[in-house]
């Protein structure tokens, strides 16, 4: 009965997602400001009826009711509490439940937040979102009901992939999604300012710290997959160019865009249309993952269960979302354009050209994520363009990215000229040479370019933000007070960038100075990487809850003094059988040291197969990542975004024109 | 991609029309490649090399990089050539099926090992298990240009006389083997006893 009650509220949702699309929308064309006023209302009662659709779901899986389909695909009845309610989102159905439960929440929050607005421009927002709502309501409802009977109902469920039993895959999902999903916001926006022709540096104020979260969320969320990937994968891997990850990493690219030709367009008013169209790209791309992931189209490890009906339908709903979308772009940025003039040296140029390096990369990485769907079109099949591709695209790509972050950062709006910027900029360079040169010193292992090249252009992009800084307290008299006065939002952007700095320093160092080793051991052998001394003690049986493993202890010298003792482990799920490695790892900001157990090799003499790895500064990739994020935050949090945003809206119009 | 760095360089003049349909332009070219991509799923490819005798190679072994492998190997005993890689999300796929074919004792397998870190792929099969009867290290990918690979994963099933017979792209599927590659390797051997 429980479960036809959540079927029954996701109709509904589906009800009064048609009346949060069509009254407010009407109201926005014919200007009936009593149909715009139910779009809060509208907003709030859908997010309360997919709640509880997804509070019905949880329920399901948390008192193992079996009769429902997907819980017994996904659920068992050996699987821990946590896993239980993380086990919702394990698999398709329930992800895209949890797809409409964030959409729901986020629309819930602007629809509280949106006295802060003009009631058009909320009613317009809310009423774009609705129009999402709908498209995944029916998808979820036509093609993926989670809430399906299973007759009669199996004695034990399926189990959750072993692979997403884990603290970081509970959390990581709904973060990515969080992020995904948010791009949403923007994008409503986008296209009520397309209809309204409203596009003013207010419009871009109300949008930034909509795009800023879902930023901050996705940033998060993609770093904690790769951190998850390197730990459970286990064979020391972080990155691997899936289509998934793709999908996941092309937002993030033009989201990254996106906050920054957003931060250009409120305070210049310059770039009008091409932050429109970033904020398009953005959610189109968020689309568009959903589609790769669940049509299965591309073959990748993170596939769900892939279903051509599905496919169908997404591809049909991402067609029509942007192909409506871009054609009001083609239409009315056309007739919004304006001149904001800025020179070529300036610091609107240095941001520009950034979000199109950024939109270039994107479009590389779409390209090999593509490659083989295009072949497949053409008569090929599904195949895989991998790493090679990717590492010769990116990397080349990066580079001027990096180094544009430190102009980009020293010169000013609207007009600089190069003998000033060089000016400014050859002490940074400087230091960045000899700090870069002098760290290469302290490293063990040899002298690398690449290395060197790393710790340049990370140092580059600290010293520039040192510069930066400087520049703002040139005049400063009261030095604490001057600091204090400076908004949070700019203390976000050096943080960030900063994250941006050390997430080049852990990719550039670890790839350069890892060392691993696959070797068979015997109880009581040692190896020796770079300065440590791996001996296998025991390799033991244990017993989990729904697994049985053999767990290896493995003993760490360093100078012959015992450092640590990992316990890497081989577990057997019981239901599925899977096979996992568990590595173990001990990290610091200096170095990882991670061991894995691979099989026994011969059970007469008891040798195991061991891989030891010795990875110097891998932990700061994900440092960064958690840096960006906290920087994202702080910004997020800067008191201009929440002081009355109507009457700022009106002092700078004000501004604006006084400024003309 | 140069379109877009015009559109940069005359934003501070008048862009014109035309680029603001450019979006469109581009999506819908996207749109035809994924209606194809959903639709059609083929699995036989013609090769130029079907019918031919395997292009010759030497290369190290995944196993032993001081030992070399020739294609000479694949002469004498009906077999498979897969070519694969650690950075291929295909192939971790692909891998349970290959597990399983070998297991089946039907075919020898050989791997082609496209494009990547030698160690990579030991922890790869001390990971996951190791179908192959061999594998050879192809790390700057010539070999596989020679083979005529697109990418990966690649199978060709090769007959006693060294000579290809059939190329699958993409992943093998249990139905793939069933169906498709298992009745030809039968037909093979058959041909080869009369």
């Amino acid at each position: 009965m429980i479960p036809e009650l959540g079927h029954f509220t996701l109709i509904l949702a589906l009800a009064v997602a048609l009346v949060q699309a069509i009254i407010p929308g009407m109201g926005l064309l014919l200007r009936r400001t009593d149909w715009m006023a139910v779009a809060k209302p509208a907003c709030l009662l859908q997010f309360v009826l997919v709640l509880t659709a997804y509070g019905v779901l949880t329920c399901s899986f948390i008192v193992h009711d079996f009769s429902v389909l997907y819980v017994a695909n996904t659920s068992n009845s050996e699987l821990p509490l946590i896993y239980r309610i993380s086990g919702v989102w394990g698999a398709h159905e329930g992800s895209l439940l949890l797809w409409l439960l964030i959409l729901s929440g986020w629309t819930a929050i602007l629809g509280i937040a949106s006295k802060h607005y003009p009631v058009d421009m909320a009613a317009g927002v809310i009423s774009v979102l609705g129009f999402i709502s709908i498209g995944f309501l029916l998808f979820s409802l036509f093609t993926s009901n989670p809430f399906l009977r299973y007759f009669p109902a199996p004695f034990d469920g399926a189990d959750l992939n072993p692979l997403l039993q884990d603290p970081v895959m509970a959390i990581h999902p709904p973060m990515l999604y969080m992020g995904y999903v948010g791009f949403a916001v923007p994008f409503a926006f986008a296209i009520t300012a397309l209809i309204q022709g409203r596009l003013d540096t207010a419009w871009a104020r109300w949008v930034r710290p909509w795009a800023l979260a879902a930023w901050i969320c996705l940033t998060g969320g993609i770093t904690l997959g790769s951190w998850w990937a390197y730990y459970e994968l286990g064979w020391g891997g972080w990155w691997f160019w899936d289509p998934v990850e793709n999908a996941s990493f092309m937002p993030w690219l033009t989201g990254t865009a996106l906050i920054h030709s957003l931060a250009v367009t409120e305070k210049r008013h310059a770039l009008r249309n091409w932050t429109v169209l970033l904020a398009i790209i953005c959610f189109s791309l968020s689309l568009l993952g959903t589609f790769l992931v669940r049509s299965g189209v591309i073959t990748s490890v993170h596939a769900f269960a892939s279903d051509p009906t599905r496919g169908v339908f997404i591809l049909a709903f991402l067609g029509l979302v942007v192909g409506i979308s871009l054609s009001l772009f083609a239409f009315r940025a056309w007739q919004l354009r304006t001149l904001t003039p800025f020179s070529l040296i300036s610091r609107e140029m240095a941001l520009l050209s950034n979000s199109v390096l950024l939109l270039i990369i994107m479009l590389t990485v779409l390209l090999g994520t593509l490659y083989p769907l295009m072949l497949e079109a053409l008569g090929g099949g599904k195949i895989s363009v991998g790493s090679p591709y990717f590492s010769l695209v990116f990397i080349p790509l990066m580079i001027p990215v990096v180094i544009l972050v430190g102009i980009g950062s020293v010169s000013r709006w609207r007009e600089d000229t190069i003998s000033n910027l060089s000016k400014q900029l050859r002490t940074p360079a400087i230091l960045a040479v000899v700090f870069a040169s002098v760290s290469l010193l302290f490293l063990p292992g040899k002298v690398s370019f690449t290395a060197w090249f790393a710790l340049l252009l990370a140092f580059w992009v600290i010293n520039s933000l040192f510069t930066q800084l400087k520049k703002r307290l040139r005049h400063s008299k009261n030095l604490l007070q001057d600091l204090k006065r400076t908004p949070r939002g700019w203390y976000g952007m050096i943080l960030a960038h900063m994250g941006l700095s050390f997430t080049v320093i852990g990719i550039g160092l670890s790839s350069v100075y890892s060392q691993e080793q696959d070797v068979h051991m015997l109880k009581g052998d040692d190896r020796t990487l770079g300065e440590y001394r791996f001996e296998l003690v025991d390799v033991e049986k244990i017993t989990g809850p729904n697994y049985k493993a053999d767990m290896g202890t493995i003993r760490i010298y360093k100078n012959e003094k015992e450092l640590m003792t990992l316990h890497p482990e081989k577990r057997i799920y019981n239901v599925r059988k899977n096979i996992m490695t568990e590595a173990s790892i001990h990290s610091n900001l200096l170095r990882d040291l991670y061991v894995s157990l691979g099989e026994q090799r011969d059970i007469n003499t008891g040798a195991w197969s061991v891989r030891l790895y010795y990875k110097p500064f891998i932990l700061w990739i994900w440092l960064g990542g958690f840096v960006m994020v906290l920087g994202g935050s702080l910004a997020l949090t800067d008191k201009r975004y929440r002081t009355s945003l109507k009457q700022e809206e009106i002092k700078l119009d004000d501004n604006n024109v006084l400024a003309n | 991609m140069s379109s877009q760095i015009d559109k940069e360089s005359r934003l501070s003049q008048k862009p014109k029309r035309l680029i603001y349909i450019l979006p469109l332009g581009l999506f819908a070219v996207l749109m035809v490649i994924f209606f194809f991509g959903l639709g059609l799923n083929p699995r036989l490819v013609p090769s130029p090399l079907i019918g031919e005798t395997v292009p010759a190679f030497s290369l190290p072994k995944l196993s032993n990089p001081n030992e070399l492998i020739q294609h000479t190997v694949l002469k004498g005993e009906i077999s498979l050539l897969n070519i694969w890689a650690t950075w291929c999300a295909s192939c971790k796929h692909e891998h349970p099926v290959l597990m399983k074919i070998a297991q089946s004792n039907e075919v020898q397998i050989y791997g082609l090992y496209y494009k990547d870190v030698p160690s990579q792929g030991v922890a790869w099969l001390r990971s996951y298990g190791d179908p192959y009867h061999e594998n050879a290290v192809d790390e700057e990918g010539k070999v596989g240009i020679e083979w005529g690979a697109y990418g990966t994963p690649e199978t060709f099933l090769i007959d006693q006389k060294g000579i290809i017979r059939y190329k699958h792209i993409g992943p093998i599927s249990w139905n793939d083997w069933k169906t498709t590659i298992l009745p030809m390797i039968n037909t093979l051997r058959n041909n080869n006893d009369v």
